[in-house]
């Protein structure tokens, strides 16, 4: 009950965070200049049938397109895209893509940042705890696109030094490679290590920094103490007890960077020449697109609603009394 | 460093028969300084042995080194404390052994009960799981569903009602006195040689406190365990240990049997710290002893004995060296003072070394009560909290009855105390008589004047004439102004002639017992009984006649508390002064109060002249709040039987029918059924007690009782 309530919710966040996507883009882009710059200009009358084949004649009313497009993802069809393909087939081939990129880097990111924060607290003012501040507010301090690009030009550093192709810095995979099916896998992750690892860098910087500070608040805690008194070694009561207790904080704070997550997963496939969600609103947007982008930000609208409902149950799970009260 | 004289242990004494469980030689503990600060010595030289089976109980002022010790011996000091010294358990040094090695002991020989059972359990797992997890530490073969039975018992034994369900509660769902048995629990699951029992009662109620004392005796007498207990309260030591060790300033100053150190004090500061604690069991209002000064600074000692600068018997010779412990009398007491023998020879008491102030004769005593002046007329008060739920929405679920119905009065001159367990509604009722404001229901007369119907200039009057203090020194006075301004504040509101301002200012430090050059120094620096003489110079600015304390010496240690005591009630004589004195320790009420008035669940259950409720309590439940507290006399403390109330307080929200208490009572469950019917029936009102002149009780079956 309280589950479907929540889902509810999120459905209907979703709807009006899409509509609203929609309904700016499609006020403010125009996608009839595509076609008048075109050369030969086409015809007027072919511009128009073209567009409103499109539903993206702007003579047509704001309300009457929106009421079409609406209908259209009501049943699942998000529309056609300005060079008139599907957007769905677009979407089923580009959500995987980033979608794989988000879940291994924040999977990878949270886990090393929340181990190295933990550990930075236990280590107070040790070097550990230096070094790893040091380090998480220098990433900060940097935008994810520069991340990238040192990451790309430190990958090249050091394949040139290295004399063959460790790291791969563009695209998802060797075109027209045939190594089978292991050495497909093999280039595939060559070629994700490097935007995944800038994503998991932002993240961990976040994360190491909230996990330290959410960690050094337990760690004096008398219910440590007392785990410790009946016979826990230090370690085993700092697992059990202090960290666990800390993570709770952390798994709400996770809902508020996932935002920001989406943001950096934009520029990182850019960069490294992803064909992903997050290319493609960069791409749409200069096209005129507008239900590629009305598109992608629905899906975003879902990563976000999908990582909260996540969180929600995680919190469940970690403090018990949500669930007793 | 220094040498202290304790019975040189063989090198085969982990073997013998009678061979100490735990003991503790030359214990050093020293925090290093952070920055440029200094070293603290939080620990200078401890040592003490344990016997099997044995009650050993360590007392002394806050900071004076308990814990720290304690917690040395247990190897649960941060990593960066200096640890030197030895520590031996069963014959074996525990100091220096690693964590892994230390863990393997701890919980298992020695274990550990703590002072705040709030926040002493992981909020996270279930009690039942976190007392399982006890026993599977040190036997890991254990199957799980036979540590979890183990568990439940363990929770039986400890008198958790319900313990298969309660198994599966969190802590958050448990009273403070629940959790702490559960603590308890924990320490007893492995069948241990020593516990340690650090302040185990300081933060729960009086009758919360003897149930969690019996316990511990429960605990004792399973596990035939020794006990360390460490506390402040000379009372629950009286009682409950064999033998005392007096500490101050890092080092034991007096150690030995309970009788020779109450009955044959030999240590000047021991002397001191019996003498300070007001009475329970004294009719006879003589002034306390009150220590002057302050502890000192552990990281910046005077030479010689710690206790110079504050002892009435101080010498040259004492700042020489520091005294070591060496024996006194008997054979088994020792005293670090370098008078101890001709403190012993002439039989001095605390009050033969102590100046004692001396507390002018009260004017008013002669005239009848009723022939006074009423101050404060409380009628028939009722303050009721609308009880809300949800985060957005809020809605009313319930309601709160904090007060509910009270009165009483006050007269010119008297001081009425206010007593009962936290959350009986005492704070509340301060409020609502502060506030000014109509009550919900009920007539408050302050100086024949009723609240709610005051213009704003018979405010303004009313709010001079009706001043406060409040418990937190600290935190009731602004640290960023210096006292002149903090004092001066309220004469400057009330238009007091600038040019006598600083006269005046003056005049109110002297009077209570601060010198006039400190007026530039702001709270910090001041200690905790000063600052707390700071609030009541300015609560008395405006020379009010109705001064209303809200446990203003509950956060000090006796030695201070009884300077700040004796000023109350030097006060009093002096400026005419009615107190409305609001606390939990009964002990500090029957030294200052005249009447005093019993709170429970927001209803006063007796009401009357102190020595007549003292000497002979009629209601039930104040028979179990005085029988419940310890008091600092080891002979009559183990002479007498303790009530022991059952359970909780209720929740205010949904109190039980007809008399609120019978819960709880001890007397109800004496009654026969039709009798009861009328408990469960019926709320008692407060009755005037047939012969007495101000006594009355809310009990159907009231029934005076001699108890102390
Ligand atoms: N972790 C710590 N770091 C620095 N100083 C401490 C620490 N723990 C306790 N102290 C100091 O050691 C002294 C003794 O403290 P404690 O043993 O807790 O006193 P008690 O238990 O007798 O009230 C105090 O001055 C306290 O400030
Ligand atoms: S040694 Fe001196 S200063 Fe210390 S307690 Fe004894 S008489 Fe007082
Ligand atoms: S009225 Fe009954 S229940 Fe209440 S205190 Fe008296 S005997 Fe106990
Ligand atoms: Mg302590």
């Amino acid at each position: 009950m309280f589950l479907a309530r929540r889902l509810l919710n999120y459905v209907v966040l979703i709807f009006l965070a899409s509509s609203f996507a929609y309904l700016l883009a499609a006020t403010t882009l125009d996608p009839r200049s595509n076609y008048e710059q075109l050369d030969p200009r086409p015809s007027q009358e072919s511009i128009e049938a073209r567009l409103d084949e499109l539903n993206l004649n702007d003579s047509t009313p704001l309300a009457e397109r929106y009421v079409t497009w609406v209908g259209g993802v009501a049943t699942g069809d998000f529309g056609l895209t300005i060079q008139g393909r599907s957007v769905n087939e677009e979407i089923a081939r580009k959500a995987g893509v980033t979608l794989r990129l988000i879940v291994v880097g924040t999977v990878i990111g949270c886990t090393v940042g929340v181990a190295i924060g933990a550990y930075a607290a236990v280590r107070q003012y040790r070097s550990f705890d230096r070094v790893s501040t040091g380090a998480a507010f220098l990433v900060l301090a940097i935008p994810t696109v520069v991340i990238a690009v040192s990451l790309q030009v430190s990958a090249v550093a050091i394949n040139q030094a290295a004399g063959v192709q460790i790291f791969q810095y563009g695209g998802e995979y060797t075109a027209g490679l045939d190594a089978g099916f292991w050495g497909t896998l093999g280039d595939r992750l060559q070629h994700m290590v490097l935007p995944t690892l800038t994503l998991a860098i932002a993240q961990f910087a976040a994360f190491s920094r909230y996990q330290r500070n959410m960690m050094l608040d337990v760690l004096g805690a008398d219910f440590v103490r007392t785990a410790m008194a009946k016979g826990l070694t230090r370690r085993a009561a700092l697992l059990k007890h202090a960290l666990r207790t800390a993570l709770i904080p952390t798994v709400t704070y996770f809902t508020f960077t996932f935002g920001i997550l989406l943001a950096g997963t934009t520029f990182t496939e850019k960069i490294y020449g992803w064909n992903g969600m997050g290319a493609w609103v960069v791409d749409s947007i200069f096209t005129n697109d507008v239900h590629a982008v009305a598109a992608v930000s629905c899906f975003m609208a879902v990563c976000v609603m999908a990582a909260s409902f996540l969180s929600d149950l995680l919190y469940a799970w970690l403090d018990p009394r949500v669930r007793v009260s | 460093m220094t040498s202290t004289e304790t019975q040189p242990a063989g090198p085969d004494a982990g073997s013998a028969p009678d061979a100490p469980v735990l003991e503790v030689t030359d214990l050093h503990v020293t925090f290093p300084a952070a920055g440029q600060g200094r070293d603290v010595h939080a620990v200078r030289g401890v040592s003490y042995q344990l016997r099997r089976g044995e009650i050993l109980g360590i007392v002394g002022e806050s900071g004076s080194g308990k814990s720290v010790s304690s917690l040395a011996a247990m190897g649960l000091l941060p990593e960066y404390a200096e640890v030197t010294g030895s520590v031996r358990l069963h014959g074996r040094e525990l100091l220096g052994l690693d964590d892994r090695q230390l863990a393997k002991v701890r919980g298992r020989t020695i274990s550990m009960v703590f002072q705040d059972p709030l926040s002493a359990l992981t909020p996270v797992y279930t009690v039942g799981d976190q007392l399982a997890e006890a026993v599977r530490v040190h036997n890991p073969d254990l199957p799980k569903a036979q540590a979890a039975a183990r568990a439940v018992e363990l929770l039986r034994l400890v008198g958790i009602p319900n313990a298969e369900q309660r198994y599966r509660a969190f802590p958050h769902e448990f009273s403070g006195g629940m959790r702490q048995r559960v603590m308890i629990a924990m320490a007893m699951a492995n069948d241990p040689d020593v516990i340690i029992c650090d302040e185990p009662t300081t933060a729960l109620d009086v009758t919360i406190q003897a149930q969690i004392l019996e316990v511990l005796k429960t605990a004792q007498r399973e596990t035939g365990a020794a006990i360390v207990m460490i506390t402040h309260d000379l009372g629950v030591v009286a009682g409950f240990v064999d033998r005392v060790l007096v500490m101050y300033a890092g080092r034991p100053v007096e150690l030995g049997t309970v009788d020779d150190v109450y009955y044959r004090t030999r240590m000047p500061y021991t002397m001191g710290l019996l003498g300070s604690v007001p009475r329970l069991d004294f009719q006879d209002k003589a002034p306390l002893v009150p220590i002057k000064g302050t502890p000192p600074s552990l990281s910046d000692l005077p030479p010689g004995c710690p206790f110079a600068p504050r002892c009435p018997l101080v010498r040259e010779e004492c700042t020489t060296g520091e005294p070591p412990l060496v024996r006194v009398g008997a054979e088994t007491h020792q005293a670090a003072c370098v008078r101890a023998a001709e403190i012993e020879a002439n039989e001095w008491t605390a009050a033969d070394i102590y100046p004692v102030p001396e507390i002018p004769e009260d004017a008013a005593a002669g005239t009848p009560r009723e022939d006074r002046e009423v101050v404060l007329e409380v009628d028939d008060l009722i303050k009721h909290h609308p009880l809300m739920k949800g985060a957005v929405f809020k809605r009313r679920v319930g309601t709160v009855y904090a007060v509910d119905g009270i009165s009483f009065d006050i007269r010119e001159r008297e001081t009425l105390g206010l007593v009962g367990e936290s959350g009986c509604g005492k704070s509340t009722t301060l409020m609502e008589i502060l506030s000014l404001n109509a009550p919900q229901r009920g007539r408050v007369v302050v100086l024949g004047r009723e609240s709610g119907r005051l213009g704003w200039r018979d405010r303004f009057a009313v709010r001079r004439e009706v001043q406060v203090v409040f418990q937190d020194p600290m935190s009731s006075l602004d640290p960023r102004m210096p006292v002149f301004d903090i004092i001066a504040e309220p004469l400057r509101t009330h238009g007091h002639p600038r040019e006598a301002l600083r006269s005046r200012v003056h005049e109110l430090l002297r009077l209570v017992g601060l010198e006039p050059a400190h007026a530039t120094r702001y709270p910090a620096e001041f200690s905790g009984g000063q600052r707390q003489r700071i609030g009541i110079a300015r609560a008395l600015a405006l020379e009010p006649r109705l001064l209303v304390l809200d446990e203003p010496v509950s956060a000090l240690d006796v030695s201070i508390q009884a300077g700040v005591i004796n000023l109350l009630d030097e006060l009093k004589a002096r400026l005419g002064l009615s107190y409305l004195f609001v606390a939990h320790d009964l002990s500090v009420i029957r030294h200052l109060a005249d009447r005093v008035a019993v709170m429970y669940l927001g209803r006063i259950v007796e009401i009357g002249d102190v020595d007549a409720i003292y000497g002979a309590p009629a209601h039930p439940y104040t028979q179990a709040l005085l029988s419940a507290i310890p008091i600092p006399d080891p002979e009559k403390e183990r002479s007498r039987t303790h009530i022991v109330l059952e359970g909780d307080l209720p929740n205010p929200a949904n109190p039980p029918s007809g008399c609120r208490f019978r819960t709880r009572c001890q007397k109800f469950r004496q009654l026969g059924d039709d009798e009861r019917q009328r408990c469960l029936d019926e709320e008692p009102a407060v009755i005037p007690l047939a012969g007495a002149a101000d006594h009355g009780a809310a009990c159907h079956y009231a029934e005076e009782r001699e108890l102390l």
